[in-house]
C-alpha cells in the first residue's frame, strides 16, 4: 500500500509544519509579552512614587530617604552625562582603531589586534570597575586631575566643569571607564562594516587621487553609516545601562555639581547601591521609577537614532 | 615580440615587470600608447592585461606585496618613480572599473568629488564643470533634473557613465577603462562604446576588455597578451585581419581562450 503510506507521511509533515510554525510564533510573541510584562511591573511598582511626586520626580534634585523626598534629576543627569562623554571619547578612538585595522595595519597584525579587541569586549564589567577604582582612579587623581584643575579649570565657560577636588573618583572617571568599555564594541562593529565596503569602490576614490583619510571620511563612512550608527548605538546602550563599573568609580553622591571631577550618581548605580537598603514603600517605588526612566531613556535614544537614520536615508533620495 | 612604432606616443612602457609577491605577472613589456587614440588590451583571463592597466596609475601600490620594475614614461616623468606624486599622477590618469562604483552621495557630488581634490572652484565654475563632464559622458539629459539625488539610484549603465563623467571631470590626459562594460546589458554597452569613440577626441584611452568584438569595434591599436607576455601589438585592423603571430590568430579566431 505505497499510496497510503505516502499520504500518511504528508499528513504527518503538515502536522509538524503547523506545530513548528506555532512554536516559532510563540517564541516571537513571547518576547513581546515579556517586554510588556516588564514594563507593566515597572509601572505598577513605581505607582506610589508617581502618585506622590508626579512629573516633579524628573526635575527634583532631592534624594532624602529620611524625609521620604525623592527626585530623579541627579541620577538622570549622571547617566546622560557619563554616557555622553563616554561616546565623545569612544567614537573617535574606535574609528581610529577600525581605520587602522581595515586600511593601514600590516596583514600580520590584523588578526591579533582584532582578537585583542574582541577579548576586551568580553571582560566582565566588574573587572573594569575594580581596575578603575584601584588602578585608574589613583593615577587619575595624582597626575591628570591636578593638571585639569590648573590648565582647563581656569578657562572661562568650560573651566567650572574641570575644577574640583582631585579625588580620582567622580563623573569624569566613570565616563572614561565607560569609554574604555564601549570602545571594543564600537570598534569591532566599525571594523566589520568597513571590511564589507567593496574594494573597487575604495579604488575608485583612490584612483581619483584621494588620500586614505579622504577615502575613509568621504566614501567608507557614508557607505557604512547605518552599520556605524548601529555600533555606536550598541555602545550607547551598554553605557546607559552599565552598572557595576560605574558604581565603583562614580562616587555615588546625590549631589548636583557643575564639576565633572566631583562624585555623582547614575540611575543604574543608584539602583545597585540602594535596593538592599530601601525601606518603605515610597523609597522602593522611587527606585523602581528610576528603573522605568532608564528603560524609557534607552527606548527613546534608540528610537531617535532609528528615526535619524531614516531621515538621512530619505534626504539622500534612497527612500524616494 | 612584435611592436609597431607609434607616431605620437603619449605613454611609453619600457621593460616593465610586475610581481605579485614572487609571482611574475608581467614579463618585459615594451609598449607605446598613442595620444588621443584608443588602445585595447586583450587576452585570456590571467594574461596580465588588467595588471598592466593598473600600473599606469599605480593602483597596485595599495597592496604592499605588489611591485613593478621598469619604467612607464608620461610627460617625461617615470610613473613608477618612487618620488612620483600619486595625487598628481592620478589627476592625469583617470580610471573606470569593471563594475559601476558610484560614491554614496548625490550625482552632483559624485562628479565634484574628484575636482575638489585638485581645484578650488566657486559654485558657478563647479556647476559648469559638472555639466560639462555629464554632457561629455552623455548623461546630462537623463540626470539634469535630479542632480541632488543619490548616484546609487541610477541604472547600471547610467552609473557607469556617471563613473566616466567623474573620471573625466578632473580633466585627465589618460583614461583607463578596466572592462568597463562587463557588468552591463547590450544596450548600455553600446552607449559606452559610442561614448569611448567620442571621448578619444579629448583623451588618450586605454581599455582592457575580454570581448574581442569590442576591441575590434572601439580601438585603434590592440595589444594581445598571454601569460604575462605581450605577444603582439599593432594597428587593430592588422591584428585582427592579418596577425603576425600564430598565437594571436588562434586567439582571435576562437581556437583558443
Amino acid at each position: 500500500m505505497p499510496m497510503l503510506l505516502h499520504e500518511a507521511r504528508l499528513k504527518r509533515q503538515s502536522i509538524f509544519d503547523t506545530l513548528f510554525r506555532n512554536v516559532t510564533r510563540l517564541a516571537a510573541f513571547g518576547v513581546l509579552a515579556l517586554l510588556a510584562a516588564i514594563l507593566f511591573s515597572l509601572v505598577m511598582g513605581s505607582m506610589p512614587a508617581i502618585r506622590a511626586f508626579g512629573f516633579g520626580f524628573l526635575t527634583s534634585p532631592d534624594w532624602d530617604p529620611v524625609n521620604d523626598k525623592f527626585g530623579a534629576l541627579i541620577p538622570i543627569i549622571g547617566t546622560l552625562i557619563t554616557s555622553g562623554i563616554a561616546l565623545i571619547i569612544a567614537i573617535p578612538v574606535s574609528f581610529g582603531i577600525a581605520l587602522f585595522l581595515t586600511e593601514l595595519s600590516p596583514r600580520v597584525l590584523r588578526r591579533p589586534l582584532g582578537v585583542a579587541i574582541e577579548l576586551l569586549a568580553g571582560i566582565p564589567s566588574i573587572i573594569y570597575g575594580m581596575w578603575g577604582l584601584f588602578v585608574f582612579a589613583p593615577l587619575f587623581a595624582d597626575h591628570v586631575e591636578p593638571w585639569l584643575n590648573q590648565h582647563i579649570g581656569t578657562l572661562p565657560y568650560i573651566g567650572p566643569f574641570f575644577s574640583g577636588p582631585p579625588m580620582g573618583i567622580g563623573i569624569l572617571t566613570a565616563s572614561i571607564i565607560l569609554a574604555i568599555m564601549v570602545i571594543p564594541f564600537i570598534a569591532s562593529v566599525m571594523r566589520d562594516v568597513f571590511d564589507v565596503v567593496p574594494t573597487m569602490l575604495k579604488e575608485s576614490a583612490y584612483g581619483l587621487g584621494s588620500t586614505t583619510w579622504e577615502v575613509m571620511l568621504n566614501i567608507v563612512l557614508p557607505y557604512t553609516k547605518v552599520g556605524v550608527a548601529g555600533g555606536i548605538m550598541l555602545g550607547l546602550g551598554r553605557a546607559l545601562g552599565e552598572t557595576m563599573a560605574v558604581t565603583f568609580v562614580i562616587g555615588n553622591a546625590h549631589e548636583l555639581t557643575k564639576s565633572l571631577l566631583n562624585p555623582g550618581n547614575s540611575i543604574s548605580s543608584a539602583l545597585a547601591n540602594e535596593f538592599t537598603e530601601a525601606f518603605g514603600e515610597l523609597y522602593t517605588a522611587s527606585l523602581i521609577e528610576l528603573g522605568l526612566i532608564l528603560f524609557f531613556i534607552t527606548f527613546v535614544v534608540l528610537s531617535l537614532a532609528r528615526y535619524m537614520l531614516y531621515k538621512l536615508g530619505q534626504r539622500e533620495g534612497k527612500a524616494a | 615580440m612584435n611592436t609597431e612604432n607609434i607616431a605620437k606616443p603619449r605613454v611609453t612602457v619600457k621593460d616593465l615587470n610586475f610581481f605579485y609577491g614572487k609571482y611574475r605577472a608581467l614579463k618585459d613589456i615594451n609598449l607605446d600608447i598613442a595620444e588621443k587614440k584608443v588602445t585595447a588590451f586583450i587576452g585570456p583571463s590571467g594574461c596580465g592585461k588588467s595588471t598592466l592597466l593598473r600600473t599606469f596609475n599605480r593602483m597596485y601600490q595599495l597592496y604592499p606585496q605588489q611591485t613593478a620594475t621598469g619604467a612607464i614614461m608620461l610627460d617625461g616623468d617615470n610613473i613608477l618613480d618612487k618620488n612620483q606624486d600619486l595625487n598628481k599622477l592620478r589627476a592625469k590618469v583617470g580610471m573606470v572599473f569593471q563594475k559601476p562604483t558610484p560614491f554614496p552621495m548625490s550625482i552632483y557630488d559624485n562628479i565634484a568629488f574628484g575636482v575638489k581634490l585638485y581645484q578650488n572652484l566657486n559654485k558657478n565654475d563647479m556647476d559648469e564643470r559638472v555639466e560639462w563632464a555629464l554632457k561629455k559622458a552623455a548623461l546630462w539629459v537623463e540626470v539634469k533634473d535630479k542632480l541632488k539625488q543619490s548616484g546609487m539610484g541610477l541604472s547600471g549603465g547610467q552609473q557607469q557613465r556617471l563613473c566616466i563623467a567623474r573620471a573625466i571631470a578632473v580633466k585627465p590626459e589618460v583614461l583607463l577603462l578596466d572592462e568597463p562594460t562587463s557588468a552591463l546589458d547590450p544596450i548600455s554597452t553600446a552607449h559606452i562604446e559610442k561614448l569611448i569613440d567620442e571621448l578619444k577626441e579629448d583623451f588618450t584611452i586605454v581599455i582592457v576588455t575580454h570581448n574581442m568584438q569590442q576591441a575590434a569595434r572601439v580601438s585603434d591599436y590592440t595589444a594581445y597578451m598571454y601569460l604575462g607576455d605581450l605577444i603582439e601589438f599593432g594597428d587593430t585592423s592588422t591584428v585582427f585581419t592579418n596577425p603576425k603571430r600564430k598565437e594571436t590568430e588562434d586567439y582571435i579566431t576562437g581556437r583558443f581562450g
